[in-house]
């Protein structure tokens, strides 16, 4: 009873979240609304025993990426510029479009899940989030992807502060 | 009626088609970037969804792999943004197009 309450309102606030970014006029509001998106995912990764993704998304992505958003925001001082408004005489259009993906979507889920294996017992699917056995996973089976992600990380921190620099060298 | 993975899948899309929306009709390239992250988190969800219903960690470190690389792709493509606007003075996208003949 109360998962089916908690799931509702996060659910609930995270759409509002979703639509208040898309819709805000202020780009700072924007990264607002989705900081608050960020938050009801990270509550949903929780009920979903994925402790060590909750806690990471709230530090990397509220805490880290969303920070340099701001930052970004700040810096062009963007509240300044003129309101920019949608592009109005395809907006009809692109709600039919998004629709439709909806809709592929939704029919997905109701057609394609009996190919699903068996779900597992709670106590299996409960370890499954921990720290212990995420990094578990990561240093043995995923090794290389994870130093692969490592100097995609140092390669794209390189490339942003060329690319921000004032003189390209 | 308990909360199934049906439920999770469910908010998961209609999360990714707002962000499909927000890309397609906002006209602030950093807004765009924004949408972007949230079609990425939606993803996420299905992700981190599926892995605890299947009982499989693999799905958990996607989502790991994912988060790093939306980082990643969030400071390059905010540093292009501050390149592009130092340039134009604009973070309009229909004034981005040098490509127009």
């Amino acid at each position: 009873m109360f998962g089916q309450i908690l799931f509702f309102f996060v659910a609930a606030v995270a759409i509002a979240a979703g639509i208040g970014l898309v819709i805000s006029r202020n780009p700072v509001s924007s990264a607002l609304w989705l900081v608050l998106n960020l938050f009801c995912i990270a509550i949903l990764y929780i009920t979903l025993n994925a402790q060590f993704l909750g806690v990471i998304q709230i530090l990397v992505y509220a805490g880290a990426i969303m920070v340099l958003f701001l930052f970004v925001i700040m810096l062009l001082n963007l509240s300044e510029l003129p309101h920019l408004k949608a592009v109005n005489w395809k907006v009809g259009a692109i709600f039919v479009l998004a629709m439709a993906v909806l809709a592929q979507l939704v029919y997905m889920i109701a057609k394609g899940l009996d190919v699903l294996p068996e779900p597992t017992t709670a106590e299996a699917s409960a370890e499954t989030g921990s720290a212990y056995l995420i990094g578990q996973e990561l240093f043995t089976r995923y090794a290389l992807p994870l130093e692969v992600i490592g100097i995609l990380l140092l390669v794209a921190t390189i490339g942003a502060v060329m690319l921000a620099k004032r003189r390209f060298v | 009626m308990e909360v199934t993975i049906v439920w999770y899948l469910s908010l998961s899309a209609v999360l990714f088609v707002i962000g499909v929306m927000g890309v397609l009709l906002r006209r602030n390239v950093i807004v765009v970037l924004m949408s972007v992250e949230l079609m990425l988190n939606a993803v996420n969800l299905t992700l981190v969804a599926f892995s605890q219903s299947m009982g499989d960690a693999a799905g958990q470190i996607l989502v790991f792999f994912v988060i790093s690389v939306a980082a990643a792709e969030a400071a390059v493509g905010l540093a292009i943004v501050i390149a592009l606007f130092r340039k134009k003075m604009t973070v309009d996208i229909t004034q981005f197009n040098l490509f127009k003949h």
